[in-house]
């Protein structure tokens, strides 16, 4: 979680014991989990990354993979 | 071409003469150092927080880099960004670029603050007397950008081709 999502979330990393299939999937089972985030990334301009590229919103996801949710980049 | 984002201090100066050192074909240097302002528009700023994706955000610059070595004849260019907390009057940007002739390297420098200013993968917040506040790019740095516009496209970490979400 990157940015305004970390304070959301409360949190910026964590590890699932079970990879869901896709971002979506991942996406409902945090909002499921702590609805303020799940609307959060829901949120105008959030983006999703996997393994260090941005991927397409329902893009599929594996064991392993490093997923990260970035909000509009502010710029240094 | 270098890029570097890191958490420590630096010292511009330093960074300059490191840059300078033994190019004997260049003309021209030109740098910039960005400093963390005490206020913004009018509001005191206790601190300042860059949050940065390691990993992501150096490719993200270093495509900046690149289209600014393509697109003015310069020799060589170096940024360096600091992220986590950053104390009022602290530099957090490096920008320098060596060119033969000065023009191109005044503007590949300018060029590339304009970038990183609006595009690059940071998020930054504020905390002052009324609190946090994440802050996103202000409209006349968007404006700034727009002098480039004709290769804007190219560099847009944040807009990578049909991949955006819907929003």
């Amino acid at each position: 979680m990157l940015g305004r999502l970390r304070d959301v979330a409360g949190w910026r990393e964590r590890t699932l014991d079970e990879a869901p299939a896709t971002l979506s999937a991942l996406r409902d089972l945090l909002a499921r989990e702590d609805p303020a985030l799940g609307e959060a990334l829901a949120g105008k301009g959030v983006q999703a990354a996997v393994n260090k590229a941005l991927v397409r919103a329902d893009a599929a996801i594996g064991p392993g993979d490093e997923v990260a949710f970035l909000p509009p980049m502010s710029g240094g | 071409m270098t890029v570097r984002v890191q958490t420590e201090p630096f010292d511009a100066g330093a960074l300059l003469t490191d840059f300078s050192a033994g190019r004997l074909n260049a003309g021209g240097i030109v740098s910039f150092t960005g400093l963390a302002r005490e206020t913004t528009d009018g509001a005191a700023v206790a601190t300042l927080e860059l949050d940065a994706y390691p990993g992501f955000t150096e490719p993200a610059i270093g495509a900046m880099e690149a289209e600014a070595l393509r697109r003015f004849p310069v020799q060589d260019v170096l940024v360096v960004h600091r992220y986590g907390p950053i104390q009022p009057g602290e530099a957090i940007v490096f920008v320098a670029a060596a060119a033969e002739h000065r023009r191109a390297a005044f503007e590949a420098a300018d060029f590339l603050m304009d970038f990183l200013k609006t595009r690059a993968p940071f998020w930054k917040k504020e905390t002052g007397p009324s609190g946090e506040r994440w802050i996103e790019p202000r409209a006349s740095d968007y404006d700034d950008v727009k002098r480039w516009s004709a290769i804007s496209g190219e560099v847009d970490a944040g807009s990578p081709s049909k991949s955006r979400q819907e929003d």
